[in-house]
């Protein structure tokens, strides 16, 4: 069993050897006192939950020890009560980055408070939104800050069982949690009588199967208990009825990250970064037709312009900006103008988009409004459990509307009945999924109804991109190269050397080949 | 707890749902998959009532009441809602209630017709179809299934068998066997408890006559397979039993086994005793309870005298009750004398 003294020794032992060899690789620089990713695409992040990320090595614990790992954890378990993290926790108003936002002490308070025989604490690491990739970021290049977040929030509610809940699909994630777990048992920091203060808390792993809806809580609980992952009514609090009807705490891998930081360096800290109501940093998923994809990690409040713009570099190719997509399936299309929207969970309540757990899609001239509604749209209907009627057959009707209107089929009434669909699926679904669903279809009629009604009246996509509706044809530039030609795979382009040439309609299936491979741009679609 | 329902107030016990506070004032809340028997599942949200400063509508069944509740049970805004959903229902089921079984006793149609909606908004893709009818007892039609959960959850909660689940998400979920094997190759103990609670026509018995529910009278009735007594509901057309139904408000709360449930057609079956016969000559003639009685006490008198207690034997049945069974043991140990006695009790 590891004690304090050995800690210490360990991490005087690692640090200096593992600064050398990452100030050699030429990858880090100094920030004051911390060790930071250099290069202009990390200059405007502040990085909390990703600290490490990339730069120790996730399978060595000592080097995570080196980076101040497990100290928290040995303060709160040899100088304080578990009343004084729950209130450090509340103090530092860390919100939930799952999505929600609930502020994490209020939550541990209510399990704390609560008497029983066992608690639980449980990772959420089901992650699922379309190109959101955070927490199996953290998972994999830092799986023991959530390990020790979980061993902080296990001694703060009175539980000696923690749960991860990660996604099957994430195998490296996994193997290195496993591996992370492995060695805190092997040092004494999980399992019985950890840092010798009588503290038991030991983890386990559990893979979801591939289910979307598993990361919302109570089917998240249900799966564990090896049913059929469906979200319950909560007619009780988690937090005092949850898992196998014990107080359970169920928090994010991101929320878990930030915890140790939070009780090392202080509420007040914490608070310092970010804004009033939001405090601390939120990890995005930048990704679509950003010209610098990747994890970006920034203080609350920064503006969609300064994460897309200053950090993302703008849309692709030279491409204009449309629209910005916030919160995956359940948040909604962020238009151009709003672009100076500081990104904090009630600012982008506003402006009817969700924080979300961190997916940033970014748009650009070409993506059409409807198709990405439709898009959402179709992962919700894919993803619903099926168990209530809003959702299971309210979302796909819903679908089948977008359906239709993006192959130009589109009637009089459509954008109306969507209206009302989206009203009636969010008001009456069981469970997040389907309550938010339709935020996609609602925030791209709110912003962009006139994409709706050219689809629709006048059986156009102005985005250029629905299949149906739109035409390639050659223009008086051409060259007459012939390699439009070659390339069509349906035989549709005919035309002489060096002489126009011509695109049959009836033949195009609009794959758009002749498009890319034209090398004087000499095709247009209309 | 004082709760105000539709601008009435109310005293209700903690711990009270909203629908049972309904209930009990007598209020008819739709809902299509609760059951008090069951721990509530909240999937068919037509029980969604409207609470003041609560913000969205919230399902009576999963809510309890709380002090100074103030509901609104068929606001204009609770009415849309439970049209929407049943509109999203019905646009995904066969409307084939002139030939349906079901038909005068379905609540999907009852609730259609209370908040009038007609055929449905959104008749375009359907629930892909699938029937079983491998079960001898009863056939299962995915077409007409609203997934309401409650076959699913009667078969796990109450019967323990878990015979059937979810198969599949979304708008292809249906309820199914393990690995699709069908009913005839699953757990399945033939209860018909799934069929009893199923509230459209999609689990039905395998009807040996055609009736209309409007056509049949209700006679209370004990089963009487074995010596638990269970109550039911026999269906009558006529003067035949065309269906049996568990009583919800006796001992058996709403379960009956495969016999109970289904294996009433001995009732009506020509080759049935309906009176007590003894043989004279070689050949049972029908008699009376008198003369039947009469030749058994006298038969018996003349074994014992000839050739002792002994050589009786008594078996008697599970079918009976504990009371008869006594009686019968009684007579054998008391009045003949011998402990030959004993009862299948292995029905």
């Amino acid at each position: 069993m590891i004690t304090k003294e050995k800690l210490f020794e360990i991490k005087e032992k690692t640090k200096p050897s593992l600064v050398e060899k990452l100030l050699e690789s030429d990858r880090v620089e100094f920030r004051g006192e911390d060790l930071v990713l250099k290069g202009e695409y990390y200059k405007k992040q502040v990085r909390i939950a990703l600290k490490n990320c990339d730069i120790i090595d996730p399978t060595n614990i000592d080097e995570y020890i080196a980076m101040d790992g497990y100290f928290a954890l040995l303060k709160a378990l040899t100088e304080h009560e578990p009343g004084y993290v729950v209130e450090e926790i509340t103090e530092s108003l860390l919100r939930g980055r799952g999505g929600a936002g609930f502020p994490t002490g209020r939550k541990w308070n209510e399990a704390y408070r609560y008497q029983a025989d066992k608690k639980y604490i449980i990772c959420n690491a089901d992650e699922g939104d379309p190109g959101a990739f955070m927490d199996r970021s953290i998972l994999e290049k830092d799986p023991h800050s959530v390990l020790e977040g979980m061993a902080l929030g296990g001694y703060a509610i009175g539980s000696d069982q923690g749960y991860i809940y990660v996604r099957a699909e994430y195998p490296m994630a996994v193997k290195r949690l496993q591996i992370a777990i492995d060695q805190a048992r092997e040092y004494g920091l999980l399992g019985k009588n950890i840092f010798g203060t009588g503290f038991n808390f030991d983890i386990e792993l559990r893979l979801g199967s591939g289910a979307f809806v598993c990361g919302e809580g109570t089917a998240l609980m249900e799966s564990i208990e090896g049913r059929r992952g469906m979200p319950r009514p909560k007619i009780h609090r988690t937090a005092h009825k949850g898992l196998w009807g014990k107080p359970t705490i169920i928090n994010n891998v991101e929320t878990l990250a930030n915890v140790p930081v939070i009780m090392n360096r202080g509420a007040k800290w914490f608070r310092g970064i970010g804004t009033e109501e939001s405090p601390g940093t939120k990890v995005f998923a930048l990704v679509g037709k950003v010209e610098n994809a990747g994890l970006v990690e920034v203080p609350m409040g920064m503006t969609l312009r300064e994460i897309v713009f200053d950090i993302g570099g703008g849309a692709q190719d030279g491409k204009e900006y449309k629209a910005v997509q916030t919160g995956g399936p359940s948040g909604g299309c962020i238009p151009a103008e709003l672009i100076d929207t500081p990104v904090d969970f009630e600012s982008l309540g506003k402006i009817w988009s969700i924080m979300g757990s961190g997916g940033m899609v970014v748009m650009d001239e070409n993506t059409c409004m409807v198709d990405i509604a439709k898009f959402f749209l179709d992962f919700s209907v894919e993803e619903s459990c099926g168990k209530c009627v809003p959702c299971r057959e309210g979302t796909k009707r819903m679908y089948e509307i977008l359906d239709r209107i993006t192959k130009g089929e589109g009637v009089e009434g459509d954008i109306e009945r969507l209206e009302e669909l989206s009203e009636t699926v969010s008001s009456t679904s069981l469970c997040g999924l389907g309550q938010t669903a339709p935020n996609p279809v609602i925030t791209t009629i709110k912003y962009y109804r006139h994409e709706y009604e050219a689809h629709i009246k006048d059986k156009r996509c102005p985005a250029k991109s629905c299949k149906a509706l739109i035409k390639y044809e050659i223009t008086d530039k051409c060259i007459g190269c012939t390699r439009c030609a070659k390339v069509c795979p349906v035989v549709a382009i005919t035309g002489k050397v060096k002489e126009m040439h011509h695109i049959d309609q009836s033949i195009c299936i609009k794959c758009g080949a002749c498009y890319d491979v034209c090398p004087v741009d000499a095709i247009s679609i209309i | 707890m004082q709760v105000t329902i539709n601008g009435k107030q109310y005293d209700f016990d903690k711990g009270t749902t909203v629908l049972k506070a309904c209930s009990e004032i007598g209020l008819d809340i739709p809902t299509l998959c609760n059951d008090e028997r069951l721990v509530p599942s909240g999937s068919c949200r037509l029980c969604q009532v409207e609470i003041e400063g609560w913000g969205k509508l919230h399902t009576a069944c999963t809510t309890q009441v709380r002090e100074g509740m103030v509901i609104h049970t068929h606001s204009d805004r609770v009415i849309k809602a439970r049209q929407d959903l049943l509109d999203m229902l019905i646009s995904n089921h066969p409307l084939e209630c002139l030939t349906c079984e079901k038909s005068g006793a379905c609540k999907l149609q009852d609730y259609c017709y209370e908040y009038g909606i007609t055929e449905g908004t959104y008749r375009w893709e359907m629930s892909k179809p699938y029937f079983d009818d491998t079960n001898p007892f009863y056939t299962f039609d995915a077409r007409k299934c609203i997934l309401c959960g409650l076959c699913v959850r009667v078969c796990d909660e109450l019967q323990g068998t878990n015979a059937i689940g979810f198969e599949n998400r979304g708008f292809d979920t249906q309820v199914a066997t393990p690995f699709g094997e069908g009913l005839e190759n699953s757990t399945c103990v033939s209860c018909g408890n799934c069929v009893s609670v199923c509230p459209v026509g999609a689990l039905e018995p395998k009807s040996k006559k055609k009736f209309r529910h409007w056509e049949t009278r209700t006679v209370r009735t004990t089963c009487s397979y074995c010596g638990v007594g269970c109550q039911m509901d026999l269906k009558i057309k006529g003067n035949e039993i065309v269906e049996v139904q568990p009583a919800f408000d006796a001992h058996n709360e709403g379960l009956l086994c495969v016999k109970g449930k289904f294996s009433y057609n001995f009732l009506s079956h020509p080759d049935r005793l309906k009176k007590p016969m003894v043989r004279k000559d070689g050949v049972l003639v029908e008699t009376g309870w008198d003369e039947a009685l009469d030749v058994i006490t006298s038969k018996m008198k003349e074994v014992k005298k000839e050739f002792g207690s002994d050589a009786f034997a008594g078996l008697t049945s599970a079918r009976c009750t504990n009371e008869d069974n006594y009686m019968f043991q009684k007579l054998f140990r008391s009045t003949l004398g011998t402990n030959n006695v004993d009862h299948c009790a292995r029905l």
